[in-house]
């Protein structure tokens, strides 16, 4: 886990939003949208690694188990 | 002086957000719970160390051992459930913060139960009319 997937995120966000723009020019709307799932999917994946990271280290912290 | 890689963190973590909130509102969510766990992760491992020397400080006390397991549970579902709730605040809704927070609340209550009825069981063999 690193601190650059603040940039990879925030980059596949900027990048999206651009292609959403051009899209929305060519006049293709509905594919604009599906690449915004995708590209919300693929930040998703990201922030759920750590996400499970940090739940396994409370539970270890914590005495949980 | 990890503070400063913290601020660091929070402040490029801040830029980054107002700059794709405009577009992407989405992705600005997702920045900002990266951060968040982020930052949580930096410092837990500190937490831990902490904890390390409590436990083997109530070791030597006597203390039994499950009023600190109580107690570091407590702390545990205090973190987390905060946690959530302001994520889920983040993201704009209120409401399931508040059932968030008053979920966590009714989990400590559970678990402080054995707790209270030790100090209340101990009370009434003080009290002289319990005993009669």
């Amino acid at each position: 886990m690193e601190i650059t997937a603040i940039f990879q995120i925030a980059g596949v966000g900027i990048i999206i939003a651009i292609m959403h723009t051009v899209l929305k020019q060519m006049g293709k709307e509905d594919i604009a949208h599906w690449i915004t799932v995708l590209g919300f999917v693929i930040g998703i994946f990201m922030v759920i690694d750590v996400i499970a990271k940090l739940f396994q280290e409370i539970k270890s912290i914590f005495l949980f188990q | 002086m990890e503070i400063i890689q913290v601020v660091g963190i929070g402040l490029i973590a801040a830029l980054l957000v107002i700059l794709v909130r405009e577009q992407k509102p989405q992705f600005a969510f997702l920045i900002t719970v990266f951060t968040g766990v982020f930052l949580f992760l930096l410092v837990i491992g500190k937490v831990g160390a902490v904890i390390n020397v409590i436990n083997e400080l109530a070791n030597r006390s006597g203390i039994p051992d499950v009023y600190l397991k109580t107690i570091l549970k407590i702390i545990g579902i205090a973190y987390v459930a905060e946690f959530g709730a302001q994520m889920v605040r983040d993201a704009g809704q209120e409401s399931i913060a508040s059932k968030i927070e008053f979920a966590g609340k009714i989990f400590i209550l559970v678990l402080a139960i054995p707790i209270i009825n030790v100090i209340i069981e101990t009370l009434l063999t003080l009290l002289p009319l319990g005993s009669s």
